[in-house]
């Protein structure tokens, strides 16, 4: 324990004198309140300290004491269906303690101690075993068994094993010889430090796609399990509801929820809908496989800065028992700008737009802790996918935020106010966004869709291109005057807009999409396209086409449920009939 | 204990050095005495243990270094609160303020900061109560609930006040006539303006139940700071201890930026976009995040911020970053205010997020949603076709394009526009929507449930033969 005094005070930023023997990115406790707080730059015996907690009423003199150990979390069985602020302390239990407000100088531990979970072991007495290596197993909810591992840093050989039954996390469950001949008593659970990556065996460039169920994702802008994403976009153009969707329908396993620095009531509308939702695959609450990460705008910000790598250390730790993990981050700019501000605070020269010159490093550092990986200590994949979402000023992407996100990602989700104001959601614009996923996923896609889907994606993204360049000359001359095939593309470019792009994540069945039927709703769409096209070869009269019945039904294929999915490829014999009938029609007339 | 210092070393704009200080806290009130015994208040912005840079809520105009004596007062930033408030008109500091109110100052119940701490998020309950604004084009399409943030973002010369104080005059939770009351903070608006919100509450009675803080042009800049916070620590109490239902009107939130961005250049601070603080949206989320409803808590406090955007431009720092931090925006459109409709609402760009969960069966009325995405759309293809009748020309549009033509206008004259004392009920409102439907024919209402159109638009005899 290292014992210093406050020397300075600006905002969330202590400066302490006497620290010689601290360490960078130690837990420190600030005055008599023992609030928490971190050192970010050590200068002789002065420590600069980020307080996670209101400083007021501070003064120079006041004790701090430094851990020795850095800000960690605590990791085991009880994270599910948790709702922790930045440095994991339980709002709920914060709550109990301290009423309706936040208040200073409450120490909570991130899990609870006196629960008691079954514990059943896996490994056995006289194992030699390592790092990750599963010592047992928790149900810890109904929906996700909790592998109890061997913390990263241990090996060595069992010499002890507790019997299944009731524990609480503070018992030993096994005892393991090291090396050294030391004998280490490990726990359900064990702690570790936010800013340092868990180890992996092996990491892999992604395989397989993180199906969403939202189409435009799914079809145009795919996001590989254990790839990472961004969604920049100004306010209103609905970032927030698609990292609800993603959170709510993606098919990863577990899911962490990262609100950082936004809106209270956002948070509150997660933790009320989360328990009501239904798991698609488990029929099971969707909370019972989540982790929520809330420190609101309001909260201090400090804090919020340590709330991303909170958020991404608990990930790694369900990505190290071998689930697909999903972090969803809403918004990193805001973890940006409280980088800014700490940054500003301690003088620090500013790089653009008084953002801190590491900034980049930053962004690139968090995104990189993402990967399609081995998990270390036996045979098990694991994939931690991470899905940021940038508000950059003004909604201008050449935000130094967005910026140093896109030199690192590898899907850009294009928000676009003119979407989000024709009422156009999700309003990820098809011409901007990119996914360099598409290569790698081409094998799964192949297997699950067959070859045809690759290259049918192809072509509706050519129509889409076509149709912005001829909307140009459309609105010059009018689109009656375009020629029949250029009139086909803005009908079929209208139709892959609004019957498929154009998603209502409030329906419910619109909200969410199999890739099956996604796939045969793009070929009724592909398939009335090139019938129409030799309809218009045979002469029919491009007015009378455009304006058959047909139109209406592809309309409601959406809403048709999963279990219906024949009825939607039905509608391709009708498309036939009412096209065959009107070209009849116009050769008799 | 109270230390009297005369050690200042430094006065820059709003900011005082005080030398040699000891046992300071952050945050700590501190009072100064001029040589003429007048009486200043700051606080402490920042300390070291020799140095305590503090910020004068009124400015530095008088006070010098050699005899200015600092006091230190032990305690933070305070107000002293009780349901005596209503009906009061005080200062940016919490003071009876002259002309408006010459009475007594209150007998406070107890002292309370006025920073407030955060919500827990966890303690929230969502907002999901309609609001009666009687404003068609807030009802009907950017609706209102108890426990939102919904700021109004206006241009200089457009009537944001009139339509603010008429939201206070009529908004109501339906069927309740609960405990109901407005807080007004009016920050470096001008006399005028503050006597216009403050006779029209007055001559409609709605002064009773209102609290109003007030911080005019040619006061102190820096007492601007406080304001706001001063006014949701009233309502705080009101709402989260005497249970009642509190409308925080705050205008306007652009003096108090520039009032922010005043401290921050005079600590020389590195500016972040337009010379605004890095730590603006903190400091902004601190104040619109005090909105909100508690479980278990009866009352609730509903923000409405007012700002004028420079130049109209919504992306501006302080509208966009206001944008990023409440629950939707109320947006004035010039253009509709210069065709001489009130509330001029641009209700495209419009939006309240939490919408949503406030309307329907039980709350407005069951077609209340399909509606609104009927006359959204309906007003949208409208515009699109005055667009195309300005290029082409009116004639030259189909027969269909006509129709939405004139819906848009009637949408406009009707709909949007109404009487600066006319207080349209929810179902006047949405009765007037499918009213101004019936202007378009009946197959184009795409986005209403065939059953609900059926109900709201029966076919009969004559409208029948129209259809087929």
């Amino acid at each position: 324990m290292i014992k210093g005094t406050i020397d300075k005070i600006a905002g969330p930023l202590v400066i302490a004198d006497g620290m010689k023997d601290a360490r960078m990115y130690d837990l420190v406790y600030v005055s008599d309140y023992a609030l928490i707080g971190e050192i970010i730059e050590l200068k002789g015996d002065r420590a600069s300290i980020q307080v996670y907690e209101e400083t007021g009423g501070l003064k120079p003199g006041d004790p701090v004491t430094a851990t020795g150990e850095p800000l960690s979390v605590e990791l085991g069985p009880g994270l599910l269906a948790a709702i922790y602020d930045g440095i994991q302390r339980s709002l709920d239990k914060i709550r109990e303690e301290a009423g309706d407000w936040i208040t200073r100088g409450i120490t909570i531990r991130g899990l609870d101690h006196k629960k008691e979970w079954n514990f059943k072991p896996v490994a056995a007495k006289g194992m030699k075993v390592s790092g990750g290596e599963i010592l047992g197993e928790v149900p810890e909810t109904e929906v996700i068994v909790h592998k109890v591992m061997v913390p990263p840093e241990v090996k060595g050989e069992i010499t002890w094993m507790i019997d299944e039954g009731l524990y609480n996390i503070d018992t030993v469950i096994a005892k393991i010889k090291e090396p050294s001949g030391e004998i280490r008593e490990l726990c359900m659970y064990h702690n570790w430090p936010v800013r340092k990556p868990r180890p992996v065996a092996e990491k892999r460039a992604p395989t397989d796609p993180l199906i969403t169920g939202q189409r435009v994702i799914d079809a145009f802008f795919p996001l590989g399990k254990g790839g990472t994403a961004c969604v920049p976009g100004p306010f209103g153009s609905g970032k927030t509801v698609i990292q609800h969707q993603l959170a709510k329908w993606a098919d990863a396993e577990i899911v962490v929820y990262v609100g950082c620095g936004e809106r209270g009531n956002e948070m509150t509308d997660v933790l009320q809908e989360f328990p009501e939702l239904e798991d698609p695959k488990s029929g099971k609450p969707l909370i019972l496989r989540t982790v929520l990460v809330a420190n609101t705008s309001n909260m201090p910000v400090a804090a919020r800065e340590a709330s991303v790598y909170t958020g991404i250390t608990i990930g790694e730790y369900f990505r190290d028992m071998g689930y697909s993990v999903a972090l969803m981050a809403d918004s990193t700019s805001r973890w940006a700008e409280a980088m800014r501000e700490m940054s500003g605070r301690l003088e620090e020269m500013p790089g653009e737009e008084g953002y801190p010159a590491y900034l980049g490093t930053r962004i690139a550092e968090f995104y990189e802790r993402a990967g399609n990986v081995k998990c270390i200590g036996g045979d098990r994949n694991g994939a931690l996918t991470v899905v940021g979402a940038v508000s950059p000023a003004g909604g201008d992407l050449s935000d130094p935020v967005v910026q140093a996100t896109l030199r690192v990602v590898k899907v850009f989700w294009s928000l676009e106010a003119k979407l989000a104001y024709a009422r156009h959601f999700p309003a990820i614009g098809w011409l901007d966004s990119y996914s360099l996923y598409t290569e790698n996923l081409k094998e799964y896609y192949n297997r699950e869709l067959g070859d045809e889907w690759v290259l049918m994606m192809k072509e509706a993204m050519a129509l889409l291109q076509r149709e912005a360049n001829l909307q140009e000359i459309a609105r010059l001359v009018g689109a009656e005057s375009l020629s029949p095939e250029d009139q086909l593309i803005l009908y079929t470019a209208r139709s892959l807009r609004e019957d498929f792009l154009h998603q209502n994540a409030f329906h419910e069945i619109d909200t969410y999409t199999s890739i099956t039927k996604q796939k045969i709703m793009m070929e009724v769409i592909m398939y009335t396209h090139s019938e129409m096209e030799k309809a218009l070869l045979a002469g029919a009269s491009p007015r009378e086409l455009f304006s058959l019945p047909l139109k209406e039904e592809i309309t409601r294929m959406r809403y048709i449920p999963e279990d219906d999915i024949s009825d939607i490829s039905a509608i391709k014999e009708h498309v036939t009939s009412q096209i065959n009938s009107l070209i009849e029609k116009e050769q008799t007339a | 204990m109270i230390r009297e210092y005369t050690t200042t070393v430094e006065i820059s704009g709003p900011l005082m050095l005080v030398d040699g200080v000891e046992g300071v806290s952050y945050e700590e009130l501190v009072e100064i005495e001029l040589p003429n015994g007048e009486i200043r208040h700051g606080k402490v912005l920042e300390i070291d243990s020799r140095m305590a840079l503090v910020q004068l809520f009124e400015g530095s105009s008088g006070t010098d270094i050699s005899r200015s004596k600092v006091r230190f007062l032990g305690k933070q930033v305070e107000l002293g609160v009780s349901v005596e408030m209503l009906g009061r008109v005080f200062d940016g500091q919490g003071r009876p303020r002259a002309p408006f109110d010459t009475s007594p100052p209150i007998v406070p119940e107890k002292m309370v900061n006025i920073s407030g701490a955060p919500i827990n998020p966890y303690a929230r309950d969502y907002p999901a109560e309609f609001i009666q604004t009687g404003f068609s084009s807030i009802d009907g399409i950017n609706t209102l609930v108890r426990g939102q943030k919904l700021p109004i973002f206006s241009g200089n010369g457009l009537p944001h006040a009139a339509v603010a104080a008429q939201i206070a005059r009529q908004a109501r939770v339906r069927g309740s006539e609960e405990n109901f009351a407005v807080v007004f903070a009016a920050m470096g608006i001008t006399f005028e303006e503050a006597d216009y919100f403050v006779r029209d509450f007055r001559s409609t009675g709605a002064m009773d139940r209102a609290v109003v803080f007030m911080n005019l042009a040619d006061d102190p800049a820096i007492e601007r700071i406080s304001t706001p916070r001063m006014a949701l620590t009233a309502a705080e109490y009101l709402a989260y201890e005497k249970d009642m239902h509190i409308l925080v009107i705050m205008t306007d939130m652009t003096n108090y930026c520039d009032a922010l961005r005043e401290i921050a250049a005079a600590r020389k601070e590195v500016p972040g976009r337009r010379g605004y603080p890095g730590y603006l949206y903190t400091d902004l989320a601190s104040i619109y995040e005090r909105a909100g409803r508690i479980k278990g808590r009866k009352g609730s406090i509903t923000q409405i911020p007012i700002l004028t955007m420079p130049e109209d431009d919504k992306t501006h720092p302080i509208p966009d970053l206001t944008g990023y931090i409440t629950e939707g925006q109320l947006i004035l459109s010039r253009e509709l205010h210069k065709k001489g409709i009130f509330p001029p609402m641009d209700v495209m760009e419009s939006l309240s997020r939490l919408k949503d969960k406030g309307i329907g069966e039980g709350k407005t009325r069951g077609d209340h949603a399909d509606l609104f995405n009927q006359l959204m759309a309906a007003y949208s293809a409208g515009k699109d076709a005055r667009e195309l009748a300005v290029i082409l020309g009116a004639a030259a549009l189909s027969p269909l394009d006509q129709k939405y033509l004139k819906f848009a206008e009637e949408y406009e004259k009707r709909y949007i526009s109404q009487g600066d004392h006319e207080n349209r009920n929810i179902d006047e409102t949405l009765d007037l929507g499918w009213e101004l439907l019936k202007l378009l024919p009946r197959e184009e209402m795409k986005r209403i449930d065939p059953r609900r159109l059926d109900r709201y638009w029966p076919v009969n005899g004559k409208k029948k033969a129209e259809v087929s």
